[in-house]
Order: C-alpha cells, then structure tokens, then sequence
C-alpha cells in the first residue's frame, strides 16, 4: 500500500497540487504557495453562460492551471492524460497504483457518493487523489475532507467520465520528479505566479474578467432588482455566495488564502512590501465576506429594497478599488534576490 | 478574518466533514482551522434548492397538464439541462428539445426510452408515466 498522508486543503486543486509535490518528497509547497504560484486568484463573471439557471461567476482561474503552472515554474516535469475509453482510463491507473504513484483525477462532483446530496451538482472540475486498491476499493484522498474515503471501481469510473461542462474524460495527472526545485527556483517561481496574477487582474482584456469583472458585476446587481424581481435576484446573489464562499475557496473567495500566500513568499523574500499587500488581501476577504452577509439579508426576504441591492453593489466596488490597488502595490515591488 | 471568527453554524457538512478556514491568529499570522458551517452560505445553498424544488415542481404540472413530455421533469429531478442530457445519452440537443413534446414521446422507440430512463436511474414504465395513480397535487 501507498503510504499517502493526506493533509486537509481548503481547495480541492491546490490540495492535490501541494499532497502530491508532497508525497514526492518536495515538502516546501503548502497549500497557499501552490495557489499563489499557480496565480490562482480571479474573477469572472461568465457572460450568457448560466450554471444552475443563475449567472456563472468564479473566484479562481480555470480549472487544472493551478497544477500544472506550480509545476511548471518549478520545473517538475508533468504527466497529464486523458482517455477516450473508460477501461483503459482504470487499467492506466491501476498501473499507476502498482507502480505506488498516487494520482491526481479530475471527477465530476453530482456523482460522487461520499459528498453529502445537498452538495452535489453537475460540477465536473473536482479534483481528489487516488492512492492506493484494496479489495476492488480505490482510496481515495480527497483534499477538502478531513479523512480519506473510498470509492468502488464503478463509483470512481463513473465520476471521472461524467458528462457535461468541463467533462473530466478520466484526466489524471501527476508530476514526475527528477530534481527538487532548489530555493531559488521556489524565489523564481513565486516571483512569476505574483506577475501572472497582476497581468490576470488588471490587465486582462474586456469588461468580464479581473478587476474590471468585479466592477461590471456590482453594476448588474443593482440592476437585478428591477429586472428580476427580489425572489430571482435573490436566487442569483445565493449563487454568487455560494462560489465565493462555498467548499472550496477557505472563505472570502480565495482572497484569505492568497493573503497567506503573500505572507509565506515574505520566508522565501524578504520584502516588507508583500507583508503589507498580504494584510490588504485580508480586507479585502473581509469586504468580500460583509457582502456575502448583506446578499444573505436580501435572499431570506430580510431586506428588499433597491437601497440594500445598492449597498451589496457598493461593496464590490470597495473590493474592486481596493484588489486594483493591491495589484498595482505588487506590480510595484521590487521582488529581487 | 480572525480565527475567533471562523463561524461554527449549523450545515448540511455537518456530519461528514468540517471544512478547511484561512484566518489570522492571536499574532496577526496566517493559520488554518476548520468551520463546522456558516449560516449565510448554508442559507445561499437551501435558497438554491429551493428553486430546485420549484423547477421539478413546475417541470410535474407541465407533465401533469399534458404540456411536457415526462422527460422534462426527470431532467429537472436530476439537476440536468439538455446540454448535460445531451451528453450522457449522445443524442442531438434539438432531438432532446422535440422529445419534450408529449406527442413525440409517445411514439419513442423503446431504445431510446431506455437510453432515458438508464440515464435517469428509473424503470422503463415509470419514466414514461411517472404520475400514474398518484393523485394530482
């Protein structure tokens, strides 16, 4: 048997991303330094596109970049397959297993028997560890439970051949290990995720995505009052609590994990800068959570006036202005070693 | 947020794990403990059930009223849209939209029925008339 520790993650992808680095002996990458140096904080709001019937809006970037960018910028090579037929996607990964690799799959969550059915939806961008079979049992590390759970044969192909959005087609994935990455590589790597992330905030183009997205977001939702009724914007506020908060983001969004992540590249950096942004990331998982209060008030049928939709819509403006000035803070820095 | 303020709600989690919180501790560093819940976002996800409710509620009527094959509420049940039905069952999305019509359905072949009714864990019989001897409610 594969002696896997599983360690629990707020998310699922940067958990698998730092257990396995783990396993293969790299014991530098936490959880939030897998997410930093993915450059895995975001916002989209997803025009024309509904999930559950309400807009579809993320915190994160797309998923299976946070693995394979950490990877990459510290040099680990990858391997990332996916497969047409769902035999071979099983006899790939028990050959894994004999081998003792533990692997990281990509599985669609609606059948996933061990989550409780009240979170189950068609969300196909889970990720969890295999590592190890007994008994025609796969073990299963899944990184936002506290302990790790089992699946059958039938279970396990079923979930990473879900259909739909995102559909899995049995993507696993795993890091080959040649040489561990050295501190200055880690420096090097930290350094990229930060630049990446402030390109992805600031500067992507369009009205949607970043900083801007906030913005354009705060704008529909005041409009959702009187566009939709408070019984339906009611519904798509709920959803937009639900991603932020949600398993998933270690609250706030992703903003207090990626606060963690500034303060622990502060060990591998030394400059006072990163602590200071790092406490701004902090206010700015605090707004994020005061708004996800205030939505609460207006989806229990609370309060319903235009003025509350407003103050929601206020909110994001003050984390919209205050993100801006915590990326411009970091494109700033002198991050040198 | 502080670590004395990770919420400990009541949730649907509740029973089978807690969840992962980043907080700041007594020193103003980052650490990790876990929720057992928060009741803003157990509210979000009955909010968002409850519309669930609401589609599988109407999806019955339109069945019931002769508006809508059965295969819409089935759908409904299962959280689909016809995008993610389309998926499993390999059929067209416009073939999916004709088989919402109560006239269509009737006259589907009993392979694609099993298609449906294997995609939607339900006997054969009961997919194509789900409601019988229930009384209308």
């Amino acid at each position: 048997m594969i002696d896997f520790k599983h360690i629990q993650s707020a998310h699922c992808e940067t958990g698998v991303t730092s257990n396995l680095l783990f396993h293969n002996g790299i014991d530098t990458i936490s959880e939030p330094l897998a997410f930093g140096i993915g450059s895995g904080l975001f916002f989209i709001y997803i025009p024309f596109l509904k999930v559950n019937h309400a807009p579809a809006i993320s915190f994160r970037t797309m998923p299976g970049m946070i693995f394979k960018r950490t990877c990459n910028a510290l040099k680990i090579p990858v391997i990332q397959k996916k497969f047409r037929s769902e035999s071979e996607a099983m006899e790939y990964l028990d050959q894994c297993i004999d081998k003792s690799k533990p692997v990281g799959c990509q599985v669609g969550v609606y059948y996933l028997t061990y989550f409780p059915k009240e979170y189950r939806f068609h969300f196909n961008a889970h990720n969890l560890v295999v590592f190890g079979k007994e008994n025609n049992r796969y073990l299963i590390s899944d990184p936002v439970m506290e302990n790790t759970t089992e699946l059958t044969g039938q279970e396990l192909q079923r979930v990473r051949f879900a259909k739909g959005p995102l559909a899995p087609k049995g993507q696993l994935y795993y890091p080959e290990i040649k040489e561990k990455p050295d501190e200055l590589i880690l420096r090097k790597a930290i350094v990229k995720g930060i630049k990446r992330n402030v390109r992805d905030m600031l500067y992507i183009p369009g009205p949607f995505a970043g900083v801007s997205g906030i913005r354009f977001t705060a704008g529909k939702i005041k409009k959702w009052r009187g566009q939709l009724g408070t019984k339906k914007a009611g519904t798509y506020l709920a959803q937009l609590v639900r991603m932020q908060e949600e398993i998933g983001t270690g609250g706030g969004g992703f903003r207090f994990m990626y606060a963690a992540f500034l303060e622990q590249s502060y060990q591998h950096i030394p400059n006072e800068g990163l602590k200071e942004v790092s406490e701004m990331f902090t206010e700015a998982g605090d707004i994020w959570r005061s708004s996800a209060v205030q939505a609460s008030g207006i989806f229990k049928g609370r309060i319903t006036e235009q003025s509350d939709f407003d103050l929601m819509a206020d909110y994001l403006y003050k984390v919209a202005d205050l993100e801006k000035t915590a990326f411009k803070k970091l494109a700033g820095l002198k991050l040198t070693f | 947020m502080k670590k004395n303020e990770i919420p400990q709600d009541k949730s649907a989690l509740e029973n089978v794990s807690k969840e992962l919180c980043y907080a700041l501790d007594e020193n103003g560093n980052y650490s990790t403990d876990l929720s057992k819940g928060w009741e803003v976002k157990s509210k979000a996800l009955e909010v968002a059930w409850s519309a669930i409710d609401e589609r599988v509620f109407d999806a019955k009527q339109k069945v019931l009223n002769r508006e809508c094959s059965p295969l819409l509420y089935f759908m409904e049940l299962k959280l689909m849209d016809v995008e993610i039905v389309s998926a499993y069952t390999g059929f067209w999305k416009w073939q999916i939209k004709r088989h919402f019509k109560p006239n269509v359905f009737e006259k589907l072949s009993s392979k694609k029925i099993g298609k449906y009714s294997k995609l939607f864990e339900v006997d054969p019989e009961e997919f194509k008339d789900p409601f019988s001897g229930k009384p209308k409610p």
